[in-house]
């Protein structure tokens, strides 16, 4: 894409020359680097390249939705000037592009930066440097931590979030049974356990049995068959996409029927349900707080409307089942949001101010009843998600919105 | 006998034996780079101080493997190991241990010269691409072994460790990036010159025999399986150095950081600067970090076939990397003397 790159060059140094003929700011109009009258410049890492290169639409969203906002005239006529570089899913290589953000093209914030080890990587630096990091697109729980680090916040429903959602479930609709869970070997799979048990609270000594497998293994279907041997009435699996798959295939060839959940990252129906097989799949409960744009029943939703326009005009390329899309969208849709309440006052203590003040904002592309609430000790966007259970060749959603939070 | 016989002896050259000088710049070019090295950090941004000092890092680790690859003749993918070893040595003994972080950098270098020399024993019975392979192995395996359960309290797992970045010593009045780059640095030369000394000692000519011919070598007395050995462990404890400055330098240590990736990388630093020719480790280093950037810049989404481009256009323009570049310079230079 060259003639981009050109244009945001060119958009770069016209920000430049503004800036420096406007350092005689006026009084009430306040910024930090990055800022000016005429342009916001928001830095972002995704891995466009390397192993974990799939996620790079959701930088690829973001981008289009900062396209269309500087298109309709921009926030309180600034231009966005949104700088996404590829880390390749490499830490280090994620700490040079958020120094070279930081100190040589000099953004505002840092916003949507994607992974957990490159986040952890960066957040030190950036927290150091006061810079803030918004809406982290990772699921891990550790980046709700305002009082070691007030400058990084987090913005998909945690990982424990999801699970204590499970438990509730669990608590209230299938009491008394027993629950065996197979768990990824890694901070995601215990995060998730470490949910569940949380929110079991009391009744976590009905987790019966815990088997747990390690992301290199060709097949868990030894797992599987093991967690068996306890004898439970509900499985649990936090997996990654492919070893859910495995896990559900198995229990169709085992001709075992329990009660199923499966993390909301295995929750793909191209990816998990349809190669377990739709038999398989039928009756699997997960849980979910965005919108599926393949789902029927959003046909003719405004939310999905404007998603689907947005991806028409300015990401033809990218395909709107792709879950990432949607993901992109929904944070950066929220980003907009930020800083439209920061108003002329664009410094990174007024943007973190902001970002930890949101109540109950809806969006478009999250389902219904799922709002984006902060607050200075709650650095965690989203905490509701909706359970759906997999009939017929798709997800259809039941219950109510259920919060995961913990309850205080 | 015959004047035409004697004639092709002469032009022949002889064997492809790396002449002393041709294995190092020449003094006066040395002096002015390293006085350029030595001013730059206080007209730059501390961004590009940091880009340099990892340009360093990446290079000693290159030049490590062009020990290897270049004096001895031995191939190894597995680099990304000894410096995934060295760096998470440095990290755990800095965050668990509390040892003073310059202190790590020995121990580093001991631990992955064990490991090298080590995996060098059986790995004897290997050659070329085979032995190749086997280092691939390594690679692939790395991060696998850094994630084991037992290791966790340790290595901190899937997360990998955070680790404090040191402030200048005695009080000096420079941040923190511009110490660890002229830290970096002096520990760059200091194995630089260590190396040039070596390949130019007894030593080293034992690798560049086995290099060229090992039967040969051997005939002359050279005790083959030694050598081999050592120039692992050698190049294995010098990539265990950079690993360690690495995790003082990008503060952070995690299992996804030494893929198999960083060691093509490093493979791919040694064939750009030039094989066998020390200082074109920190040309070849300095590519392979500023090139993806380049690449990403000119294409997104194309990032990888841009950079494929660029790299097959360096190699089908200047096969021998960054050393021909130099010779041809230093050849146009001398004709500009003459005349």
């Amino acid at each position: 894409m060259p003639p981009l790159t050109r244009r945001r060059i060119v958009t770069t140094l016209l920000g430049l020359a503004m800036a420096m003929s406007a350092t005689a700011a006026l009084a009430q109009k306040k910024y930090d680097t990055g800022a000016s009258d005429t342009e916001i410049k928001i830095g972002n890492i995704v891995p466009y390249s390397g192993p974990a290169s799939a996620y790079g639409v959701v930088g690829k969203a973001m981008g289009a939705v900062f396209k269309k906002v500087n298109d309709e005239g921009g926030i309180n006529g600034r231009k966005i000037n949104f700088i996404s570089y590829d880390d390749a899913y490499s830490p280090p290589k994620a700490v040079e592009q958020a120094r070279k953000l930081i100190e040589s093209d000099e953004v505002l914030l840092l916003f949507g930066t994607l992974g957990t080890p490159s986040n952890t990587a960066i957040q030190k630096y950036v927290n150091g440097k006061k810079v803030p990091q918004l809406f982290v697109a990772t699921g891990a729980t550790k980046w709700n931590d305002p009082k070691t680090f007030p400058w990084t916040m987090g913005w998909l429903p945690s990982y424990q979030s999801e699970s204590r959602i499970y438990a509730k479930y669990l608590t209230k609709e299938k009491p008394a049974t027993r629950i065996a869970v197979l768990y990824q070997n890694d901070d995601m799979g215990k995060d998730y356990l470490k949910g569940l048990k949380d929110g079991l609270a009391k009744e976590a000594s009905r987790v019966v049995g815990e088997e747990s497998y390690e992301v290199s293994e060709p097949t868990i279907d030894s797992h599987v068959v093991r967690i068996k041997s306890s004898n439970p009435d509900v499985v649990v699996f936090f997996t990654t996409p492919k070893f859910g798959a495995q896990a559900i295939k198995k229990l169709g060839e085992m001709n075992w029927k329990p009660v199923t959940i499966i993390s909301n990252v295995s929750a793909s129906t191209a990816t998990v349900m349809r190669p377990a097989g739709l038999e398989n799949s039928q009756g699997v409960i997960s849980a979910a707080y965005a919108k599926d744009a393949s789902d029927p029943q959003w046909e003719g939703d405004a939310g999905i409307k404007a998603f689907d326009a947005l991806l028409a005009k300015y990401l033809p390329e990218v395909n709107r089942v792709d879950s990432s899309a949607m993901t992109g969208y929904n944070m950066a849709t929220t980003m907009v949001e930020v800083l439209k309440r920061c108003g002329d006052s664009l410094t990174r203590e007024n943007v973190m101010k902001q970002a930890a003040s949101l109540k109950q904002f809806p969006q478009g592309g999250l389902l219904p009843g799922v709002t984006i609430s902060t607050g200075p000790d709650d650095f965690q966007p989203i905490e509701q998600l909706q359970l759906m259970q997999f009939k017929d060749g798709r997800w259809q959603l039941f219950g109510d919105v259920i919060s995961g939070e913990l309850a205080h | 006998m015959s004047a035409a016989a004697e004639d092709t002896v002469t032009e022949a050259p002889a064997v492809e034996a790396v002449p002393k000088r041709a294995m190092t710049l020449g003094t006066g070019t040395s002096l002015v780079i390293l006085a350029a090295l030595l001013v730059t950090p206080v007209f730059v941004k501390n961004f590009v101080v940091f880009q340099m000092t990892m340009v360093m890092i990446y290079g000693i680790a290159v030049l490590a493997l062009n020990i290897l690859t270049g004096g001895s003749g031995q191939f190894s993918l597995g680099q990304s190991a000894f410096y995934a070893l060295g760096a998470y040595t440095s990290a755990v003994l800095m965050e668990n241990f509390n040892v003073n972080y310059a202190l790590t950098l020995p121990i580093a270098g001991l631990v992955s010269f064990g490991a090298g020399y080590l995996f060098g024993k059986p790995a004897l019975r290997l050659s070329g691409i085979y032995l190749a392979l086997a280092t691939f192995a390594l690679a692939v395996a790395m991060p696998q072994l850094l994630k084991l359960h037992f290791l966790e309290q340790w290595t901190g797992g899937v997360q990998g460790l955070t680790v404090m970045k040191p402030d200048a010593p005695f009080g000096l009045p420079i941040g923190q990036d511009k110490w660890l780059y002229y830290f970096t640095l002096v520990i760059a030369l200091a194995i630089y010159i260590g190396s040039v000394n070596l390949l130019r000692s007894r030593s080293g000519r034992a690798f560049m025999s086995i290099r060229d011919n090992e039967i040969a070598a051997s005939a002359m007395g050279v005790d083959v399986a030694q050598y081999k050995t050592l120039a692992f462990g050698v190049s294995a404890a010098i990539t265990g150095i950079a690993g360690g400055l690495s995790a003082i330098v990008v503060a952070f240590v995690a299992p996804d950081s030494y893929t198999i990736n960083l060691a093509i990388a490093l493979f791919l630093g040694m064939v750009v600067g030039g094989v066998g020719w020390l200082p074109g480790s920190f040309v070849g280093a300095a590519f392979i970090i500023f090139v993806p950037n380049i690449a990403e810049s000119i294409s997104k989404g194309l990032s990888g076939a841009v950079f494929g481009v660029l790299l097959f256009l360096v190699i089908f323009l200047v096969p021998h990397g960054a050393r021909q570049v130099a010779i041809v310079a230093q050849q146009m230079l001398g004709n500009l003397r003459k005349n």
